[in-house]
């Protein structure tokens, strides 16, 4: 029998565990345990007493059992009985049940509870230590609101001993953790960051991971400790390598006491005060130039500890983000591991100089490794680092290397693991389009990128490629070759076939020149593929077909035979047969003139954030946080915008009423964000890729998006992107305002140097007073932060208040500037009044500049309760019975400012019949003041 | 830290320490999916992985894997220290410990790791104190010490 045993040795658990060993299957085993099951329950139910060390040995015998992997319903009450033991093994034993099979037993729990409370008074030590690590390892709500007031005060008391702070601070961090709300901020937070100062190592080390946490929820609380932590790792720093004795690890002095410390700072941005930094970058130089100089010792430990420091340290010069000279050393360091033979540095360096290219200031310093990147990502053996190869070749990419980075990224992606396809393929598309300058460059990526990795190409990908052709009449002569071309390959991937189905349809007529590519070549070639494909792509290529039709008089004949023919006229899916029967009917019936117009070249897609962008943040899932009254305004707001949304093959199908579109919301969010994450360097964002003025995207260019969604309604989500949300609630009375913003952080990272601005374009400075307090400097991520601004409206104005927000993610400053949706019509007061008095006033204001009107296309449907209700947002009162027409809305109120008060009133006809089809409406105000209704008129007619 | 495991190139469990609640079910799910990424992966790798939402360090003594599951903010390479920390003591508490010491004393290879590592940090950091405090408790009553196939984990790495 093995006796390998230790202390004060159980030998009835050792001869268990040994026969558990020597079980020759599963069933042996669980007959073994279930024999000892039984043998344990009848030793507890006895009527013999057990004495304590019996107690015991049961009691861990059952927990081996249970970390095997098997349920245990029973010994919980023995486990507690052990707590109460003055025999040290027999409570340890106790505890230790107790931390790994938590029970929720409220009696249970009071007992616990007693028993932990007893040994926490006991004034012995070692009893204290046990009793906090059970709290720190169960961590449960009920502990914490047990203890969450006790244990600070056992944290700073002057005469605890130093092993029991240990515990203590490490305990409450526990509990913080989970119940945040439990632990209360006190006197005793600012003795805790004393403890930086303490003599004790060991103290120090577990106390700063309390501190750490604390800082990040409540950084103004603890902003002292900056100033100590610099002082304390400065000291670590310059100490020798024995002097800090049994904390000198290998021959480096605390490495995790100086990489907590580090960690610690990058809680807080840089020290202001002058000496406290100047000693801290001092620190951060020595850390740089200890890693330049010989090995103290060959062992990986050694050199482990060391550069977890120099890491560490990195992460807080690029967190600061501010100091040129540190980074570009940060930069040729991480250069160096690059090519170091240890695969764990490789690897390291690689992520780290991810975060670094995001930093204008290492930018370029990192793209000088781009030929060592590139090998890596050929010669690595381990696909977990050559993944952060291509991190990293993402990351650095801007116009000057796209090409040659997409091309890596085409051939890797030829032997890439299945595992990262998908994500590869859309960061290779992305990259080409944003950094396009010639498009059939563009065309030919995203074209190879379907014929290496098909699978893994999403919807969106092929979706973008074709709104991009669609968008830039330059490229489409040049996509259409690309596809016949491409078509020709015996085997194709499907997604090859829908590309080339649409653009042939769209474009196939710029190509039918050639005799190689006729119109029936072109046909022909298409529909040889037609019977391999999928329902989906059939659907698509019979859309093509009609187009054809339209495009290519002589082509009509063939393409009603194959139409008629039964496997399209008849085809049990019914999407396709509807598709044949329409197509058919309507190619036969229609004249020319009519086909032309139904079937028209696709118009511009509208301008819009990529959805492959989306789908990338998708995939890396950020996580929204909820906000139940937010989430209503989010979902009025794309109900709103709906309506303009439209794929390519549900806008392509000529019927497309009777379309169930696999692709009903292609475009993905629909927030044009002026800020990119990923590289925000490059200044431009996938939406430039349109616009007329080419490179060097607006950074800060203002974001009035969410700015008409807000007219007639006071909240909801005015901004999203992949980092922020913000949403909005506002009321007003009279001619003053309270807004509401709440910033909501989606990722999981702090934002550093967090702050808004109200800046007022033009007169508004005179007309519109916004007052505001600042915004703590740091968001928490996945927290939301709320501020307040009061409004007063001095005069009518017609301009928006800008709100501009700055802060630090990762490295790289975001900069946002959104418009505040403060309207003149949100200090309106509704007036209701009879009909003989709102015509009397009406005729009153007769003179032309007191009348504004706007007549304009509906752009959305004319549902009356839509209508009034949007009405009502607006804040004036919605008058019944008064306009003779009952299709006619008519509205008054009084826009109240401070200098004066402006009575308006409002009339709105629709004419749904306008032409077919075209549902008009005529909008006219009238009001004392022309600025006034001149700026109403504009901001209403956008709402319609 | 979110939890640590260490299991033997079977893919038995033999320790696990989880920092985060969680439910018994998805604790063992965890473990399994863990333990056989980890298992998979070929000697020489990088110690370092990307797993769901977590960074993993890990790295083999022996026949023993030791795993840790980190935040994103977290240090990889002082964790892979952590492990050999952990080691170091287990090595000085039994005398070149090997796997069947941690199976036979498994809940002393708890308590080693809880006076080093509480709440998933760092408490104690010395491993004179971390030892001293273990001994202190311990009523040594050494027994007798018969090594069978006694592999040593640390005999590779520590000499």
């Amino acid at each position: 029998m093995p006796a390998v045993s230790k202390g004060d040795g159980m030998r009835g658990l050792a001869v268990f565990i040994s026969d558990i060993r020597n079980c020759k299957s599963k069933e042996a085993e669980i007959k073994r345990i279930n024999k000892e099951l039984a043998n344990i329950r009848s030793k507890f139910k006895g009527d013999k007493a057990l004495d304590g060390y019996s107690k015991k040995k049961y009691v861990c015998k059952l927990l081996f059992i249970f970390l095997l992997g098997h349920d245990i319903d029973f010994g919980h009450m023995e486990a507690v009985n052990l707590l109460s033991s003055n025999k040290y093994t027999e409570k340890q034993i106790g505890y230790l049940f107790i931390s790994v099979l938590v029970n929720s037993n409220s009696e249970l729990i009071r007992l616990i509870n007693n028993a932990i409370k007893n040994d926490l008074s006991s004034r012995n030590p070692t009893f204290m230590c046990l009793a906090l690590h059970c709290i720190a390892n169960v961590g449960s709500r009920e502990m914490a609101e047990a203890f969450a007031g006790e244990i600070p005060r056992i944290l700073v008391a002057g005469d605890t001993m130093d092993s029991v702070k240990q515990s203590a601070a490490l305990c409450l961090l526990r509990l913080y953790k989970a119940s945040p709300d439990l632990v209360l901020m006190g006197e005793w937070t600012s003795r805790v960051v004393h403890l930086l100062n303490d003599q004790h190592m060991g103290v120090v080390t577990a106390a700063i991971s309390l501190i750490t946490c604390l800082s990040q929820k409540n950084p103004d609380e603890f902003k002292t400790c900056v100033s100590l932590a610099v002082s304390r790792l400065s000291r670590i720093v310059s100490s020798a390598s024995t002097d800090l004795q049994d904390y000198t690890y290998y021959f480096v002095p605390a490495p995790w006491l100086s990489c907590k410390l580090l960690r610690l700072l990058q809680c807080y941005p840089p020290p202001e005060d002058g000496a406290v930094k100047g000693r801290l970058v001092e620190c951060l130089e020595t850390i740089l130039n200890k890693a330049q100089e010989p090995p103290k010792s060959k062992k990986v430990q050694h050199s482990n500890a060391k550069n977890a420091i120099l890491f560490e340290a990195i992460s807080l010069i690029i967190h600061y983000d501010s100091e040129p000279n540190l980074l570009v050393r940060a930069c040729n360091q991480l250069g160096q591991f690059l090519q170091h033979r240890e695969t764990n540095l490789r690897y390291l360096a690689l992520e780290s100089m991810c975060t670094l290219a995001s930093s204008e200031f290492s930018h370029e310093a990192v793209k000088t490794h781009i030929e060592t990147v590139i090998n890596a990502l050929k010669t690595e053996r381990d696909v977990s680092v050559r993944q952060r190869a291509a991190d990293l070749l993402y990351a650095m990419c801007d116009r000057s290397n796209a090409k040659q980075i997409v091309a890596e990224m085409l051939s890797y992606l030829e032997t890439a693991d299945y595992s990262i396809r998908e994500e590869m393929v859309l960061k290779v598309a992305i990259l080409a389009e944003k950094y396009a300058v010639d498009y059939s460059w563009y065309v030919d990526t995203i074209l190879n990128l379907i014929r290496i990795a098909g699978d893994y190409v999403s919807e969106e990908v092929w979706y973008r490629v074709i709104q991009i052709v669609i968008n830039r009449d330059d490229v489409q002569g040049y996509a259409a070759k690309t596809v016949f071309e491409a078509l020709q390959a015996p085997a194709c991937h499907e997604n090859m076939v829908k590309v080339g189905g649409y653009i042939l349809g769209e474009f196939g007529n710029l190509i039918a020149g050639d005799p190689r590519s006729s119109p029936l070549v072109q046909f022909n070639l298409l529909h040889s593929k037609f019977h391999l494909c999928s329902v989906p792509t059939r659907a698509l290529l019979l859309s093509a077909y009609i187009k054809f039709i339209n495009l290519f008089p002589e082509t009509k004949a063939t393409i009603q035979e194959v139409l008629r023919s039964d496997s399209q006229i008849r085809n049990s899916d019914v999407e396709l047969q509807q598709r044949a029967v329409e197509y058919l009917k309507l190619s036969s019936i229609a004249s020319t003139d009519v086909l032309a117009t139904v079937l028209e070249e696709m118009p511009p897609f509208p301008e819009r954030e990529s959805s492959i962008l989306a789908k990338l943040k998708k995939k890396k899932g950020p996580g929204v946080v909820p906000v139940s009254e937010l989430e209503d305004g989010k979902r009025e707001g794309g109900e709103l915008n709906g309506g303009g949304d439209r794929g390519p093959d549900s806008a392509m199908s000529a019927s497309n009423a009777s379309t169930p579109s696999p692709s009903a919301d292609l475009l993905g969010l629909r927030s044009a964000a002026p800020v990119s994450a990923a590289a925000p360097s490059a200044g431009s964002l996938l939406v430039d890729v349109f616009s007329e003025s080419g490179a060097g995207g607006p950074a800060a260019a203002v974001n009035d998006d969410g700015f008409l969604r807000f007219v007639c309604k006071n909240n909801g989500v005015l901004f999203e992107n992949q980092l922020l949300q913000i949403g909005i609630k506002s009321e007003y009375r009279q001619n003053l305002g309270r807004m509401y913003l709440f910033y909501g952080n989606k990722t999981s990272v702090q934002f550093a140097s967090f702050s808004t601005t109200v800046s007022y374009p033009g007169e508004l400075q005179s007309q519109l007073n916004v007052q505001t307090k600042p915004v703590e400097p740091l968001v928490e991520g996945g927290a939301q932060v709320q501020q307040v601004l009061n409004i007063e409206c001095i005069t009518d104005f017609s301009e928006a208040p800008q709100l501009n927000i700055k802060f630090r993610y990762g490295g790289a400053l975001q900069n946002i500037t959104l418009k505040l949706p403060v309207t003149i019509n949100k200090f309106f007061q509704p007036t209701e009044m009879a009909a003989t008095d709102f015509f009397q006033r009406w005729k009153q204001l007769s003179q032309p500049q007191q009348e504004a009107q706007k007549i304009f296309k509906a752009n959305h449907g004319m549902d009356t309760e839509v209508l009034k209700a949007k009405l009502l947002g607006l804040g004036t009162a919605l008058l019944e019975n008064v306009d003779p027409n009952p299709e006619n809305y008519v509205c008054a109120g009084v826009v109240q400012t401070k200098s004066q008060q402006v009575g308006v009133l409002l009339r709105l006809e629709p004419n749904a019949q306008a032409q077919p089809g075209v549902q008009m409406y005529r909008l006219t105000l009238r009001s004392s003041k022309d600025t006034v209704s001149k700026r109403l008129c504009d901001l209403l007619a956008e709402q319609f | 830290m979110r939890f640590m495991l260490l299991f033997s190139r079977q893919g038995k469990l033999r320790l696990q320490k989880w920092y985060v609640p969680l439910g018994d079910q998805e604790k063992r799910r965890l473990g399994r999916e863990l333990v056989q990424t980890i298992l998979g992966r070929k000697a020489k790798m990088c110690s370092f992985l990307e797993w769901r939402d977590l960074k993993v360090v890990y790295k083999r003594y022996a026949s023993l894997y030791f795993c840790c599951a980190i935040e994103e903010q977290d240090n990889e390479l002082i964790t892979l220290e952590v492990i050999h920390r952990y080691v170091e003591l287990l090595d000085k508490y039994f005398g070149s410990v090997c796997e069947l010491d941690i199976i036979f004393n498994f809940e002393k290879a708890y308590f080693i790791l809880d006076e080093f590592l509480l709440g998933g940090e760092a408490q104690e950091t010395s491993k004179k104190s971390v030892l001293k405090a273990i001994e202190q408790a311990d009523q040594l009553q050494e027994v007798r010490a018969v090594s069978i196939e006694d592999l040593s984990l640390t005999a590779v790495v520590l000499s």
